[in-house]
């Protein structure tokens, strides 16, 4: 599958209470969470996004609470995928589970430009600038999360399995 | 070559004899919890499963606790919703106001929660059970569905750092100043994705308590979990608490670690992490005088007995500075009525603090004492990111519990040595 869209760039250590502020923790609703999206970072942030788009930051993005309503206010605000030079454990394993597609890639990362349009293929991992020069290739994801994400999120895959058990 | 206590513990779950690092494993639960903001988002996802019974309904633990007793209306369907699924399926611990606590305080305090077992939790704290001896790990609100529907959980083994702290402790350093300081040392993400084993005679001679503190801010360096092997000590905590049989796992001499640090904690001053990262912590000299608007004291990082009995010895015979709001969180009702018990409730109001029933509150910025622009807080919470406590131009420092009662005296950041001389209780 191919996602192109503007890039968003924000910086390293970016935690989920920047990404969703606890005050908004009282739904989950993914519309309402989403027009929250990043608010503390950037308070038009949300009303700026178009679907499509793509999120790009430094290192450990997502660090912090294990809250899930993190990659829900991403994944309803439009977001295609998050591209990171590393993720915080808790919130990697949260966007594989609800099928919020993410990307570790650190060159990318570094050399991607708030303002930059860049086409990614999320099957290979591979991340076309078209703004300007420039191919970058994320770190593959295991065979097991690979089979997580084409069951369609946790839920699925793991409600496949209870079947085939019964 | 020998496991380390993790490795162990998820190769007993997992029936193997043994695992190694970076190894994909299905661990067996021998529990999972979830809190009034994750649990909803847990319930949603598990009805997808169209089940009629939870794996184990006497080892699913549901703690509403962040947003109780409930701020707003919104807040209050979703521990609705809560209190509704513990009920349609039978959920044996389930807490409700007033026989409740802060659910990282409570878990250890019942018992619930014992050496040797594997443990997810969907709330990123839950690695403070670690002190315990047991793996125990925060993930999100999917996972734990599924584990709430299957008992199991998958996990890649975690590379093991080890940190060794040497020494006798200095007066007022507690648990709090030696994992500040371990976080200033390696960094926010310093432990990313790893296991963070704390060891060495001055761990020795920590109390339960400071375990427990240092363990639950192992996620604010990244970690995976924190942990401590079990001793005498843990023993004599869990002997009487435990609901279930419990077994003591070790590392081995020859277990493999990624890295080793060590400490001398004899030199390590009470630390305060300035805004806006844990990783920001600094000896409390280099803060001293920082004016301050409130004092927070309580959370599952700090809301023990025994950090109310520091704060208490501080505060009593004293008055909190005119400029301060001082709130007081007893850390679960058996603490609230042990503190209750002892006069330390007394010696708060009667210094000009508010004592609050157990919540999370302010430390996520929920209620309970949320900052307008521009306010400062100490707290002895855990995390000081940008707007965490409130207004996103407000800012948080952490201490431990006598930086911060000593700061509530005298309206700034302050040694405690200053308020009331070397620690004599």
């Amino acid at each position: 599958m191919r996602v192109k869209g503007r890039v968003w760039k924000f910086g390293n250590d970016v935690d989920t209470d920047l990404i969703i502020p606890a005050r908004y923790l009282n739904t989950t609703d993914p519309a309402e969470l989403a027009a929250h999206c990043m608010e503390d970072a950037d308070p038009s942030f949300a009303k700026k996004v178009a679907a499509g788009d793509i999120i790009v930051a430094g290192k450990n993005f997502g660090c912090g609470s294990s809250r899930e309503h993190a990659p829900i206010a991403i994944k309803g605000a439009g977001v295609a995928c998050v591209i990171a030079g590393s993720f915080a454990r808790i919130f990697y394993r949260n966007a594989i589970n609800i099928g919020l597609p993410i990307l570790e890639a650190p060159e990318a990362a570094e050399a991607l430009q708030d303002g930059d349009v860049v086409e990614i293929d999320l099957g290979s991992g591979t991340i076309k600038n078209l703004t300007r020069e420039g191919l970058y290739q994320a770190a593959p994801f295991p065979p097991f999360m690979q089979e997580i994400m084409q069951a369609g999120g946790l839920i699925n895959y793991v409600r496949e399995r209870m079947k085939n058990h019964a | 070559m020998g496991m380390t206590i993790t490795e162990k513990i998820l190769a007993a779950h997992a029936g193997k004899e043994r695992v190694t690092p970076g190894e994909l494993v299905k661990c067996r639960l021998d529990l999972v919890l979830a809190n009034d903001i994750t649990a909803p988002v847990a319930i949603n996802e598990f009805e997808k499963l169209g089940l009629d019974r939870v794996f184990d309904p006497t080892r699913v633990v549901l703690v509403p606790d962040h947003f109780t007793p409930n701020k707003d209306i919104k807040s209050a369907e979703q521990s609705k919703r809560v209190r509704e699924f513990a009920r349609k399926f039978g959920i044996v611990n389930y807490f409700e106001v007033g026989r409740m606590g802060i659910e990282h305080c409570l878990l250890p305090e019942q018992g619930l929660v014992v050496p040797g077992d594997c443990v997810i939790g969907a709330d990123s704290h839950t690695c403070t059970y670690g002190a315990l001896g047991a793996f125990a790990t925060g993930v999100g609100s999917t996972d734990l569905a599924a584990g709430m529907a299957t008992g199991e959980c998958w996990f890649k083994v975690p590379e093991s750092m080890k940190f060794v702290f040497h020494g006798k402790l200095r007066p007022w350093v507690t648990g709090k100043d030696l994992i500040l300081h371990c976080i200033a040392d390696i960094g926010v993400d310093g432990a990313r994705y790893r296991s963070m084993e704390f060891t060495g005679d001055a761990i020795k001679a920590l109390s339960l308590e400071g375990r427990l503190t240092m363990c639950n801010m192992a996620i604010e360096a990244g970690a995976k979990n924190g942990i401590v092997s079990p001793d005498e000590k843990t023993q004599l905590y869990i002997k009487d608490r435990a609901k279930r049989p419990y077994r003591f796992y070790t590392s081995d001499p020859d277990a493999h670690y990624v890295e080793v640090r060590q400490y001398d904690a004899s030199l390590i001053e009470p630390q305060v992490a300035f805004p806006h990262l844990p990783e920001n912590a600094r000896p409390v000299s280099e803060a001293q005088g920082v004016a301050i608007d409130q004092v927070v004291i309580g959370s599952c990082t700090n809301g023990r007995i025994e950090d109310l009995r520091i704060a208490a010895y501080i505060l009593k015979g004293r008055k909190v500075h005119p400029n301060i709001r001082l709130i007081v969180i007893p850390g679960t009702q058996e603490i609230y009525l042990q503190a209750l018990r002892e006069g330390l409730l007394e010696i708060f109001v009667e210094a000009g603090g508010a004592v609050s029933t157990p919540t999370c509150g302010p430390c996520l910025g929920g209620h309970m004492g949320i900052l307008a622009k521009g306010e400062r807080a100490l707290a002895t919470t855990n995390r000081n990111f940008v707007g965490r406590m409130g207004h996103p131009e407000s800012e948080v420092y952490l201490a431990g519990p006598a930086v911060a009662a000593a700061s509530a005296v005298t309206g700034c950041i302050t040694h405690p040595k200053e308020v009331v001389g070397s620690y004599a209780g």
